[in-house]
């Protein structure tokens, strides 16, 4: 008899499964190779997991992951979307660090049909006049961040600030998104070279402007080279070091002691306690051998994401799926994520510290929160 | 502006300068003298910082690090050239160009696969992260003039090198007429491995005192490359001298630019015009030298003799 129903079970998830035979396929492209392959490479990691999380399939359909390695290009960026629309036939396009990168790749994706979630970048030009329906933001619009770190310090009762950015796009919105909110003296604002590794002069320049308080926005590489200098130079003593995207999961191995107690902003953290966090980040350390950084985390949201929206909708068509993620209510990292019309998430803004762990392991942790259920400034401007 | 600001950023110039004089000083060696165009240099400064992180780490001890990545990287430039560049000498500059520009890529691979592409944990020892006054109340970190010191040193040790030892003599008649310098005895193959290995292992050097400032990761000496070469361009090809002073001139504009450029536009055109141009002239301003030396002294300032 035990037999009996045992083939009655095997036959019956047999025939669901050729009801369910259809496959999706999603490209997911990040940088794997260069200077920033580390970010791509725990963004990789994270997706791995999500997958191994899901049983190898998203919202009980099988899945397949093809990754694509955008080498930091845009022209290789384009190339490779193009590819995956159009040999590999993907359903959605995700993944994406870069906003100039996001940038080349919006229209071709969008227009061809296909849904596109960003892991990372949110350029305000999607977020706002050239917003497309079939775009939607697993992350966050460039200047949420350094809002909720501009009303932190105005809060924080900060008299001057000095602002220090790389000279790209990313740079000139973060600096943007922190003085709509900051409201004090701006005793300096520099603009660095893009992959700078000496930032002694800068630092000498700050020395003598003598501002209150420093922020910075050095992603990466660059956030490591800024904050070790810092520390060398003394700085403490002359200003209080604010962070935003400098701080974190990629750039606290290579720090360590230097990088405690400097403060920062996040939409998500280690230590965010929901369910969903607690075993990306377990699974995570357990597999991995180190923290996940923010990129890990919203890449891990990105599948949960297409898992939620295929689960619901029962099909892996761009506007089903689409209107699902719309509505909002997505299960993430950050708890039930809230969508705003322009489909960028409505959440929020926390302000971080890097402390040691139980096991002494550099990491951050929230003390606090700048915004709740924050909106970005741009979904006014987008139509579809 | 005043003038402890101006002085502090002066030192920051140089020391900047001093380790971009590292770098040059043994692209002069190999591409100078030699006359072999390597573009692996820049992986050589990487090799160096990798060496003196990886040995800090497992000994504890950031002096013994130093010590013994001097070994690691000249031990480094001679296998490299005992098993691929000595069989590259008589090809073309263009063949050269590709075979050095895939050891780049090869050496990025190589450290990636074995120390992972996350960059590498690298501080000062805390007898060295202490401030020296170089004037009354201007603090300037200890480490950074104890690299202008090294680099100054290993500045005048090639100079004597090169223009005051026998093996130098050598060296600059190899360089001369290889054939003649044969003739007369003197084993070229193992004098010109010498000077790559040396050259390696300058530039080793600069890549060890860079590790405690920045980031160690995979590609971390390419930007140092770019830039070497502009300053033995403008130095003038071949002349250890010439390197010195122009790796001198050209952190000094590059340093000195990045921080007043923008300040001195200010004065004549408005904030937004001056912020956004500013970083973007600075950037550009060891490029517009290079171009300007170019036309006037075609040869760069200290064209080697012959």
């Amino acid at each position: 008899m035990k037999r009996f129903i045992t083939v009655c079970a095997i036959s019956a998830a047999m025939t669901a499964g050729t009801a369910f035979a259809e496959t999706v396929k999603v490209g997911y492209m990040t940088t794997l190779s260069g200077g920033a392959g580390i970010i791509g490479k725990q963004m990789q990691n994270a997706v791995n997991l999500a997958m191994e999380h899901k049983g190898g399939k998203l919202g009980g359909m099988d899945a397949e992951i093809i990754f694509a390695d955008d080498q930091r290009k845009p022209d290789v960026a384009k190339q490779l979307a193009n590819r995956l629309m159009k040999s590999d036939r993907v359903d959605v396009v995700a993944g994406v660090i870069w906003s100039n990168l996001l940038m080349a790749i919006h229209k071709p994706v969008t227009r061809n049909g296909t849904l596109l979630i960003s892991s990372n970048a949110g350029p305000s030009p999607i977020a706002g006049a050239q917003c497309n329906k079939n775009f939607v933001s697993m992350s966050w619009q460039n200047d949420q961040t350094p809002e909720g770190m501009g009303k932190h310090m105005q809060d924080a009762g900060i008299k001057s600030v000095y602002l220090m950015a790389p000279n790209y796009q990313a740079g000139k919105d973060m600096l943007a998104g922190f003085k709509r909110y900051y409201k004090g003296t701006i005793k300096g604002e520099v603009y660095t070279k893009l992959g700078q590794s000496d930032f002694q002069a800068e630092l000498s320049a700050l020395r003598a402007a003598g501002a209150q308080a420093t922020m910075i926005f050095q992603p990466g590489g660059m956030g490591i080279n800024f904050v070790k200098q810092w520390k060398q130079a003394g700085m403490d003593s002359v200003s209080k070091l604010y962070t935003v995207f400098s701080v974190d999961g990629v750039s606290l191995p290579a720090l360590k002691d230097a990088a405690i107690g400097i403060l920062g902003t996040q939409t998500w953290s280690p230590d965010l306690d929901n369910a969903i966090n607690k075993k990306f980040v377990g699974d995570y350390k357990a597999k991995f051998g180190a923290y996940p950084s923010f990129y890990a985390a919203q890449a891990y949201d990105t599948i949960l994401a297409i898992d939620h929206a295929i689960a619901k909708s029962g099909s892996k068509d761009t506007a089903k799926m689409r209107s699902i993620l719309a509505a909002g209510n997505i299960p993430t990292t950050r708890g039930n994520l809230k969508m705003n019309t322009n489909q960028f998430p409505i959440q929020n803004i926390y302000l971080r510290e890097a402390v040691k762990d139980a096991d002494g392991v550099v990491t951050t942790k929230v003390t606090g929160t700048v915004f709740t259920d924050h909106a970005d400034s741009y979904a006014s401007q987008c139509k579809f | 502006m005043t003038f402890t600001l101006i002085l502090e950023q002066t030192f920051n110039g140089l020391q900047a300068g001093v380790t971009l004089f590292l770098v040059a000083a043994g692209l002069t060696l190999i591409l100078g003298i030699m006359d072999f165009v390597f573009l692996a240099h820049g992986s050589q400064v990487m090799i160096g910082a990798y060496a003196a992180a990886a040995i800090t780490q497992a000994t504890g001890n950031f002096y013994l690090g130093i010590l013994l990545a001097v070994p690691v990287t000249f031990a480094s430039g001679y296998l490299l050239e005992y098993l691929i560049i000595r069989h590259l000498y008589q090809r073309d500059h263009m063949e050269q160009v590709l075979a050095t520009f895939g050891l780049i890529l090869f050496f990025n691979e190589a450290i990636r696969v074995s120390f992972g592409p996350a960059a590498l944990f690298s501080d000062l020892p805390p007898s060295l992260s202490g401030f020296v006054e170089i004037l009354p109340a201007t603090p300037y970190p200890a480490y950074r003039l104890g690299v202008i010191i090294v680099g100054l040193l290993c500045a005048v040790g090639i100079h004597l090198l090169v223009s005051r030892t026998r093996i130098g003599a050598m060296v600059r008649a190899g360089a001369n007429n290889p054939e003649m310098t044969a003739a007369l005895g003197i084993n070229i193959k193992i004098l010109f491995r010498f000077i790559f290995a040396t050259g390696a292992c300058l530039a080793g050097v600069a890549g060890m005192m860079l590790g405690p400032l920045t980031a160690v990761q995979p590609g971390m000496g390419e930007p140092l490359l770019i830039l070497s070469l502009v300053v033995i361009i403008i130095g003038g090809i071949g002349s250890v001298r010439g390197a010195f002073v122009a790796a001198i001139i050209v952190g000094l504009v590059d340093t000195l630019g990045r921080v007043f450029l923008p300040a001195i536009l200010r004065l004549f055109v408005e904030q937004a015009t001056a912020d956004g141009a500013g970083p973007a002239l600075a950037s550009m301003l060891v490029y517009i030298l290079m171009a300007v030396v170019l036309i006037f002294r075609p040869t760069g300032l200290f064209p080697a003799k012959g």
